[in-house]
């Protein structure tokens, strides 16, 4: 069964539709790229699987016994997040709050949890330092950590690279892979960067107000929207 | 110093002044760590300037003071709240707008009745000797239920402090903890005011937090650091307004801003080390 199958969704603000006619199904084990240009929908789709923000019509329908707040999220960056005083555990472990239902305080487990996270995106010896004089691949790393923390079975990146240099983007990369292959965790990654869409992800879904295209890798590549996309280049 | 303090506990309205200033500034300073690191600072001077407005009020109709005070300034908290978030009017316009405003009703209602006088004075700057038996009973029952408040839901303030976006996403109710954060400070803000006064309370929210952070990194040093710094320089500064005769808010405000400086050049140094 699909984790998670939208049918004719159509999401918007006040009843104005931005995105219409949604429809695509992701499956466990996918490494689905959402990609797109900017105003294209791409964010408010997050919304939407979030579950902070119904459709305006159509359905999404969560499969596999995920829950909306068990989705690992990674949001985009704010300069509000990067000079706050948090140590990469703090961070690490609010991730865990999820599963707390109720509980005011982390466990012993909670903290076990978080600390084999940060040691899986290898930034558990940082777990004493301060977040904001860490670079900003290894924020990306902690803030990952802090995503598995809050699941088992689905990512969800929101421009995960963005403001890396090339050699932290290629890291990252390699380590959402490993994610999805060796941890069986399915991830769900938006990105501007087409080349690594095309590169890493198993499916692609391609949108611009609707949507352009949706399948596997392999086709989207001879497909028109993504010829398109890359203005001409040859792949 | 301590001969002094000493000769302070011998009077007991000091004693009920000590007793409630060291509650609401532990209280300021934990909350205020995360209105300072949400971009809430001015709520804090906004909401006082409410509560001036509210007690002018309730002092030109008679009533008890605090009882008008608490309802109104939590109200107006809520609303500050709903403004900064819906983003139709700026965050900190907004905050100007309520706080002149509510300023200014307070001052056309005081004198239209009382005329300026001393009590008016007292609100504006504090007066330790505002406080009475009964207004000492309220802000310890109010001032225990923030700190319990706070301990109690610590790890979902920092996360809803940290990253909205993702507490949300991951089922934090976002929402209802903004709402509890501006109630509480709502609350301290009220129990404060009358001894630090209208116009100087904010710096007990503010002043710590920025304090601590010069020199702390994680959240916790934060927050222990900020408790710790408010309830020494409360206690420094009524040390100083005893000593001086000097008025209790100003001195403690003072003694905030030297602490500020000497952590800033802390900071500096170790980050140069």
């Amino acid at each position: 069964m699909a984790l998670i199958t939208c049918k004719d969704v159509c999401l918007g603000y006040d009843g104005q539709a931005v995105l219409q006619d949604v429809n695509f199904e992701v499956c466990r084990g996918d490494l689905l790229c959402i990609v797109g240009e900017n105003g294209s929908g791409k964010s408010t789709l997050i919304k939407g699987l979030l579950g902070l923000k119904a459709p305006l019509s159509g359905s999404i329908t969560l499969g596999d016994g995920l829950k909306h707040t068990e989705i690992g999220y990674l949001p985009q960056q704010t300069e509000l997040q990067r000079d706050f005083p948090a140590s990469v555990m703090e961070v690490g472990l609010s991730g865990r709050l999820n599963g707390m239902h109720g509980r005011p305080f982390y466990s012993k487990a909670d903290r076990a949890a978080a600390l084999e996270n940060l040691e899986r995106m290898g930034v558990e010896d940082l777990k004493n330092q301060s977040y904001q004089a860490l670079s900003g691949g290894q924020q990306q790393r902690v803030l990952l950590a802090r995503a598995l923390c809050a699941t088992k079975k689905l990512l969800l990146l929101d421009e995960p690279v963005t403001g890396l240099d090339p050699v932290a983007t290629g890291e990252l990369y390699n380590l959402i892979k490993l994610i999805n292959l060796c941890n069986n965790i399915t991830v769900i990654m938006v990105t501007h960067d087409i080349e690594a869409a095309l590169r890493y992800s198993t499916k692609v879904l391609h949108l611009g107000k609707t949507q352009l295209f949706f399948g596997a890798t392999e086709a989207y590549k001879k497909s028109d929207p993504a010829r398109r996309f890359l203005g001409g280049r040859k792949l | 110093m301590i001969s002094i303090l000493k000769e302070m506990l011998s009077y007991p309205f000091l004693v009920r002044a000590l007793v409630v200033g060291v509650l609401v500034s532990l209280c300021a300073a934990l909350l205020g760590v995360s209105l300072v690191l949400k971009r809430y600072s001015m709520i804090g001077d906004g909401l006082s300037h409410v509560g001036f407005g509210a007690l002018a009020i309730a002092t030109a109709l008679n009533l008890a003071p605090l009882a008008v005070a608490i309802p109104v300034v939590v109200l107006a908290a809520f609303l500050l709240l709903r403004l900064s978030q819906s983003g139709k009017l700026k965050g900190d316009a907004a905050i100007a707008l309520l706080s002149s405003s509510a300023l200014a009703i307070g001052v056309m209602t005081v004198s239209l009745t009382s005329g300026m006088n001393t009590d008016v004075n007292n609100y504006m700057f504090g007066s330790i000797l505002s406080l009475s038996e009964a207004d000492m009973r309220l802000s310890i029952v109010v001032s225990i239920a923030v700190l319990a408040l706070f301990v109690l839901c610590y790890p979902r303030i920092f996360a809803v402090t940290f990253d909205e976006t993702f507490s949300k996403a991951t089922g934090v109710k976002t929402e209802a903890y903004n709402m509890l954060i501006a109630l509480l400070t709502a609350l301290t803000i009220v129990l404060g005011m009358r001894m630090m006064g209208a116009l100087l309370i904010s710096s007990l929210v503010i002043f710590p937090a920025l304090t601590a952070m010069r020199v702390c990194r994680t959240f916790r040093s934060v927050t222990v650091c900020a408790a710790v710094v408010s309830v020494v320089c409360f206690l420094l500064g009524m040390v100083l307004s005893y000593a001086f005769e000097t008025p209790s808010g100003a001195s403690v405000v003072v003694v905030d801003l030297l602490v500020f400086l000497v952590f800033c050049a802390v900071g500096r140094v170790r980050r140069a080390a």
